[in-house]
């Protein structure tokens, strides 16, 4: 069948596109640029225009012998994901700019590409796998769990899932993938990973967030989030998620105790610290909630991840048709803004983004509580 | 090595405005030329048959377009010739850019002025305003100007009215740099019929090899080069000539007769029938202006043209949307923003017939263009 690749230059994209037209499809690569690539590693500004990535995606192309096309959506990007980016955090939550992209740029516009183009599915090198169920098809975890990116895929809606196409879900381990990379010839085999969020290469993504949100640059008070006292001053509110324990100077102990995160109040430009005991919380609420099963009707039995790099936990699942509202068995720490993601086993449920606490909901506590 | 991509269709090329398919008599002047040793710069008799066919395209070019043999600067193509036009005469001058120039007249531009150029408006139908530039070379104790217009746009093919602009710039002490790049060779292009200053010519627009152009300068001109050298050029422009691509281009630029592309127009109409006949929301961008007798910019309302060129591609019919960029994505074009069409600026494609267009490659496009049309249709419905 005719499918559209979507081949960001790395490995993963590349195997992905190179076992598709091993198998006989007809495939189209399709890169997109996302930003200003001179721009973003400061080097000339509005140089005409692809980076290293773009360039690899079409040698790639070339090696295998399908058409390729880049496809500019840096206005798109910039409106969807890097704004949505800065002004998460300019409400004092932590932002997920992976679920964004993938929920707007990539499988929302891609697959109405892929229609309009004649194709039948579009494929992506993510790591996870695509199950045919008895309700249709399933979001599952991958089988390599080092590698599983399901976390990043929870608000693909079911109608794309339908559609698309993981073509690494079974790999065992990246090892696995570059060897693919390498019996296939790609010139990619040995590029490193890419690391970091793509639109921030440095890594000083507060830099960004307070050119596009100034506000967020701003200093104020770290203040005790029990006592209430005010222990010292930060130098923005970008630079702080919960949980965090570095960037707070003095602050960042009392006595013997050392204090973490427990809140920003963008508002006030506050940032609430606490020993790590007190940050767990046994509820949690996400909105935007997308489902990947029926959506449930009584409370559900699952796990949860509320972060990329953490196992599930279990969970009871309360929906009630417009939030989420997640009891743990163990209080976890919960970055407003980040997605918990619901699993049943290897199966993904669906999930939403993690909400503020509300106030005078359930504050944070001591350990012994 | 590249395998090449495997081609179930057959391939109707139909962007010459990218680059014309090569003309065989270029083909044969280039060959030729890659036999010939010797470095045209060079004293002996190797050096001298080299020098020999550089100047016989030289007086080639040069009666071709209007120009004397001495005004004609060999350039790598018509960026570079753009690009020394603009460096060479534009230093201390007041820089008058028309809004649909290509981003090579462009980009030279704000090199040598910075924010200070000054975009000379184009009317709905894509022709320079005069009354606007007029209004602007008028303006009292302003240095005197370098205007750039070129004689055909790229994706319309919209003419602009340069005997008139020419009169303008005379009247007012400006210089006028045409860039010629899309016109030569379908329209007749002549520096000193136009009365320009200046004309940049681009070889494999003609038919010729890529790698060689030309700016071809009135008399009296003499342009500081952008590249000094070994002062080649009459010091205008440094390095061994490429020998074979200006044979080629010399070549190209005898065969390539506006009489000849006449025939073109009547396929380009043929198309442009069959467009309106399968859809009535289509449009040709630039119709009510007099057009190169090639192009045609066709518009299809709510259909990015992105996805136009791709499905296109795919059904083995090349064409193109906006200016190519390097790295080969399609971006909302800035001409037709010029002529003031908003969003829909990106929704049209160019389709440019070549010098050796058939009735075939029409029909092959009406039939792949309706079907892609049908398809998008049957999906948004």
């Amino acid at each position: 069948m005719r499918i559209l690749v979507a081949m960001s230059g790395g490995v993963d994209s590349s195997v992905a596109a190179g076992l598709l037209a091993e198998q006989g499809h007809e495939v189209i690569g399709a890169t997109l640029q996302l930003y200003d690539h001179g721009a973003a590693t400061g080097a000339r500004k509005g140089a005409c225009c692809a980076g290293q990535d773009i360039h690899d995606a079409r040698r790639v192309a070339d090696a295998l012998g399908i058409p390729h096309y880049v496809l500019d959506r840096e206005e798109r990007f910039r409106r969807a994901v890097i704004e949505d980016f800065a002004d998460t955090y300019a409400r004092g939550e932590t932002p997920i700019p992976c679920v964004r992209c993938n929920q707007t740029v990539k499988f929302r516009d891609l697959v109405g590409l892929a229609r309009d183009l004649g194709c039948e599915a579009l494929a992506t090198g993510h790591y996870a796998r695509r199950v045919e169920g008895p309700d249709g098809p399933e979001l599952h975890r991958a089988a390599d769990p080092a590698r599983d990116q399901s976390y990043f895929l929870f608000a693909t809606t079911r109608e794309q899932l339908a559609f698309c196409r993981f073509p690494l879900g079974e790999f065992a381990s990246k090892a696995a993938v570059r060897a693919e990379a390498a019996r296939l010839g790609l010139p990619v085999a040995e590029k490193p990973d890419s690391q970091d969020i793509c639109f921030v290469p440095r890594g000083n993504y507060h830099e960004l967030v307070e050119r596009l949100r100034p506000e967020t640059g701003a200093p104020g008070e770290i203040v005790h989030a029990l006592e209430g006292r005010v222990l010292g001053t930060h130098r923005g509110i970008a630079r702080y998620t919960v949980g965090q324990g570095r960037g707070l100077g003095a602050a960042a102990r009392q006595g013997e105790e050392r204090l973490f995160v427990a809140g920003i109040d963008a508002g006030r430009r506050r940032i609430l610290v606490a020993p790590r005991g007190a940050l767990p919380r046994r509820e949690v609420v996400a909105g935007e909630v997308n489902w990947l099963c029926a959506p449930p009707a009584a409370p559900l039995a699952c796990t949860v991840k509320l972060r990329a790099r953490e196992a599930p936990q279990p969970a009871l699942a309360h929906w009630d048709g417009a939030a989420l509202r997640l009891m743990l068995e163990t209080p976890g720490i919960a970055a407003p803004g980040q997605a918990a993601v619901l699993y049943d086993g290897e199966r993904v449920l669906g999930g939403g983004f993690i909400r503020a606490a509300q106030a005078g909901a359930e504050a944070p506590r001591r350990a012994v509580a | 090595m590249p395998r090449g991509e495997a081609g179930a269709h057959a391939e109707t090329y139909l962007d010459a405005n990218a680059t014309e398919p090569l003309r065989p008599a270029a083909r044969e002047a280039a060959i030729a030329a890659f036999d010939l040793p010797g470095n045209p710069s060079s004293v002996h008799a190797a050096g001298r048959a080299a020098r020999r066919l550089l100047e016989t395209a030289r007086e080639q070019v040069a009666a071709r377009f209007g120009a004397r043999p001495a005004g004609v600067v060999f350039t790598a193509g018509g960026t570079e010739a753009n690009a020394l036009a603009l460096h060479g005469l534009g230093a201390g001058r007041r820089l008058l850019v028309g809004a649909t120039e290509h981003p090579s007249v462009w980009a030279a531009a704000r090199a040598v002025a910075g924010e200070a150029v000054v975009t000379v408006p184009v009317r709905s139908d894509g022709q320079a305003d005069l009354e606007a530039l007029a209004a602007l070379l008028a303006r009292p104790a302003a240095p005197p100007a370098l205007v750039c217009l070129m004689a055909a746009n790229n994706e319309t093919g919209v003419l602009h009215p340069l005997a008139e602009a020419a009169a303008l710039c005379r009247a007012h002490g400006a210089l006028l740099h045409v860039d010629a790049v899309q016109a030569a060779g379908r329209v007749p292009v002549s520096l000193a019929a136009l009365g320009a200053d200046s004309l940049a010519l681009s070889g494999h627009k003609l038919g010729g090899p890529k790698g060689a152009g030309a700016l071809l300068l009135r008399p009296g001109l003499d342009p500081a080069p952008l590249v000094p050298g070994g002062g080649q050029e009459r010091g205008r422009r440094g390095g061994t000539e490429p020998l074979p691509a200006i044979a080629g281009l010399a070549a190209a630029a005898a065969e390539a007769l506006p009489e000849r592309a006449a025939a073109l127009a009547a396929l380009r109409d043929r198309l442009e029938e069959g467009v309106r006949a399968l859809a009535p929301e289509a449009r040709i961008v630039g119709a009510a202006a007099p057009r190169l007798p090639n192009t045609s910019c066709i518009l299809l309302p709510g259909v990015p043209a992105e996805t136009q060129v791709i499905a296109l591609d795919l059904t083995g019919v090349r064409v193109s949307a906006g200016a190519a960029c390097s790295s080969g994505k399609v971006a909302r074009s800035p001409v037709l923003e010029a002529m003031g069409l908003g969003a829909a600026a990106g929704e049209a494609i160019r389709v440019s017939l070549p010098w050796n267009a058939g009735g075939a490659s029409v029909e092959r496009f009406l039939a792949a263009w309706g079907a892609m049309r049908e398809r998008l249709r049957r999906r948004a419905a």
